[in-house]
């Protein structure tokens, strides 16, 4: 205060000095952008925070104007939809924006995880980054899911079903769970209410919260990078780490460059393929939702579907229940399960390097089975999957400390 | 480096294998329908066909007459003329002539809305399901449907098409524990009575009219992939410049 008090009369230092007087504008601005610095070395892979970031922006921005002509009615909703894609100016393209938005989010989630499997960026001291970031993802997973209803199609409204009848497989409670989840005895209008009310409000205000952490977390011990070297650990006499250039403007102009290269892939989904063969928009939820009559085959959308094998592939209601969430909060443990010495790939062993390999054909592979009937050899070929999903986890102590690691560079390369 | 491309490619491989989703059909294989979005004058038949035989029973409730005369460049006087049977004014939707009440008496179910059939079953099934009615005597509309057997939609296109009737044969195999088990399997269909078009028309007709759904069910569908270039184009001048302005920043870091 008499800082400011001492400068009245005399302007100095201008419109910036005055704003910095009084909010730590500039000082936020050199610390989470000019003058944080990360390492050089980044490649394809430290793409992906960045193009989340993007695809949040792209479905906030896309969900308010969907929000202004979207009715959420049981006897509305469908029709409204369809008044969007049709009679609304460019409603078409808001739409599909954030239904391709939706299926993009998971993918470049997922890779960015698969980044952070890779290079170990979840090992100490990010541990609490990787935490931060499972949250996100587990909220991502309910506002996708709460998102999944409101277009109130066959699938919207069945997928549903089967998802939150899950929880009538909870002993004693489950029931009850489930009829507090719906709102009522079956889906109905009152379910499309609060789903509604959860996937614009309440959810996205949490994962706003939760990414301003992750970044916050991110920002306080610097990022990791493919050498997993700590590049703090060797500063020039400025003060800046050697290996290290600043975000802005070496990070932004080449995530410029990325950026552009995504737009040009979500735009050829977009503009070209909305439906994705059926994968990104489901042919059974262009019929409206129908409680008479049930689609032939229900599956959750594509980014579900590695973890719903794994509950089919389990022939107790309860224990798949069970193997189900444990399957979606097993990796929020990775930091502790590895005990490899060494962050980065590059300088693990042939036991890492192969069970990472065999874990990425296997999510795949499940994923590929949640959309396949649960019948003969794909129940079975789900159960050996699921065992080795687990065993990827479950035994990472193990291989980790037996593995054998490379001397680690002091500079990265 | 070499590694992570191994796994990229694994990934890759893994999910091409994913991408081949088809519709489920009742025991027929579906014939491809071959529509050309892009035909005006195929559309505009298949308007004509389907204000003749489908509007009286089926509605489109999502699709506006002045959305479609805009595209298949039809006057306002035109529309009226030749489309408009139901309606007042231009900007309505194709409403069914039949009332949905008395068709859920009188069929067992009210006919589907086919504002976005296409989108949901396929061209191709339509294209297929409007070319496999088979006689089928004890059927209180006395015809089947191969691809969606015990339909209860009558063969509305029997004028057209005239009847035919389905061969079947019949399979029986015993298994080891000595029980026979019978499977049909559907053969393909004989002509019982001509209708007005020979079998070229006909497809010709169906095609005509699947043409005419797939379009309705995503009227912008042109539009978009028109715009789609566009917008990629943009980007990859922007990606260029991009790239240029991040070499130039880059170039004193080594």
């Amino acid at each position: 205060m008499a800082k400011i008090e001492a400068e009245v009369g005399k302007p100095q230092g201008g419109f910036m000095k005055w704003i910095d007087d009084r909010f730590p504008f500039t000082e936020t601005m050199k610390y989470h952008i000019t003058e944080y610095y990360a390492s050089k070395n980044f490649n394809f892979w430290y793409v992906f925070g960045v193009l989340a970031m993007v695809v949040l922006v792209i479905q906030l921005f896309t969900g308010i104007f969907l929000t202004m002509n979207y009715k959420p009615a049981a006897d509305e909703a469908f029709a409204s939809v369809e008044y969007i894609m049709r009679d609304v100016q460019w409603g078409w393209l808001i739409r599909y924006m954030h239904s391709t938005g939706a299926s993009f989010f998971f993918i470049v989630v997922y890779l960015h995880m698969f980044r952070a499997m890779l290079y170990g960026s979840y090992k100490k001291p990010r541990e609490l980054i990787w935490i931060i970031g499972m949250l996100i993802f587990f909220v991502l997973m309910a506002e996708a899911f709460a998102g999944y209803l409101l277009p109130w199609g066959q699938m919207s409204y069945w997928g549903a079903q089967v998802i939150i009848s899950l929880f009538g497989a909870i002993p004693g409670i489950g029931e009850s769970i489930v009829e507090l989840i719906r709102g009522d005895y079956s889906i109905s209008d009152i379910t499309l209410n609060r789903f509604f009310a959860l996937h614009v409000i309440a959810l996205p205000l949490a994962l706003i919260g939760l990414v301003f952490v992750h970044i916050v977390a991110l920002h306080e011990v610097g990022s990791n990078n493919p050498d997993g070297i700590e590049i703090k650990e060797h500063k020039g006499p400025d003060g800046v780490p050697l290996d290290g250039v600043a975000f802005h403007p070496y990070h932004t102009s080449k995530d410029m460059v990325a950026i552009i290269i995504f737009l040009m892939i979500f735009s050829f989904v977009l503009f070209f393929a909305p439906e994705m063969g059926g994968y990104f928009l489901e042919y059974a939820n262009f019929e409206p939702a129908n409680l008479k009559a049930t689609p032939e085959h229900i599956a959750p959308v594509w980014y579900f579907t590695p973890f719903y094998a794994i509950l089919r592939a389990v022939p107790d209601k309860l224990w798949g229940f069970i193997l189900f969430g444990l399957s979606v909060v097993l990796p929020v443990f990775l930091p502790w399960l590895d005990r490899a010495r060494v962050k980065s790939i590059r300088y693990r062993g042939w036991i890492y390097k192969s069970a990472l390999s065999i874990f990425v054909v296997t999510f795949v592979a499940l994923g590929w089975l949640g959309v396949q009937p649960a019948e003969g050899p794909y129940v079975l070929a789900a159960r050996i999957l699921s065992v080795i999903y687990f065993a990827f986890f479950l035994l990472m102590p193990y291989y980790t400390t037996i593995d054998k690691t490379k001397p680690v560079p002091d500079r990265v390369v | 480096m070499d590694k992570i491309k191994k796994i990229a490619a694994v990934v890759a491989i893994a999910s091409s294998l994913a991408a081949s989703p088809g519709f489920a059909a009742g025991g027929a294989e579906l014939q491809k329908a071959d529509i050309d979005p892009g035909q005006i004058p195929s559309l505009q038949r298949g308007a004509r066909n389907f204000m003749n035989y489908c509007s009286g029973c089926h509605s489109a409730q999502y699709v506006r007459f002045n959305t479609i005369g805009n595209y298949l460049e039809l006057s306002e006087e035109q529309l009226v003329d030749n489309l408009m049977f139901n309606a007042e004014k231009s900007f309505e939707t194709i409403r069914a002539a039949m009332p949905a009440d008395d068709a859920e008496r009188w069929y067992g179910v009210a006919p589907p809305d086919l504002s976005l059939m296409a989108r949901s079953k396929g061209a191709d099934y339509i294209y297929t399901f409007l070319k496999s009615f088979y006689v089928q005597e004890d059927s209180p509309t006395g015809v089947d449907n191969i691809v969606m057997p015990a339909t209860s939609m009558p063969h509305v296109l029997w004028g057209l098409q005239g009847y035919q009737k389905a061969v079947f044969s019949e399979h029986t195999e015993e298994d080891a524990q000595g029980n026979v088990s019978t499977t049909t399997h559907f053969e393909g269909f004989e002509e019982v009575s001509a209708g007005t078009l020979d079998a070229e028309d006909y497809d010709e007709f169906v095609r005509d009219t699947v043409n005419f759904l797939a379009y309705i069910a995503e009227p912008i569908r042109a539009e978009r992939r028109k715009i789609g270039t566009w917008v990629i184009m943009y980007l990859l001048v922007f990606l260029i410049i991009a790239y240029m302005l991040k070499k130039q920043i880059w170039k004193d870091v080594h």
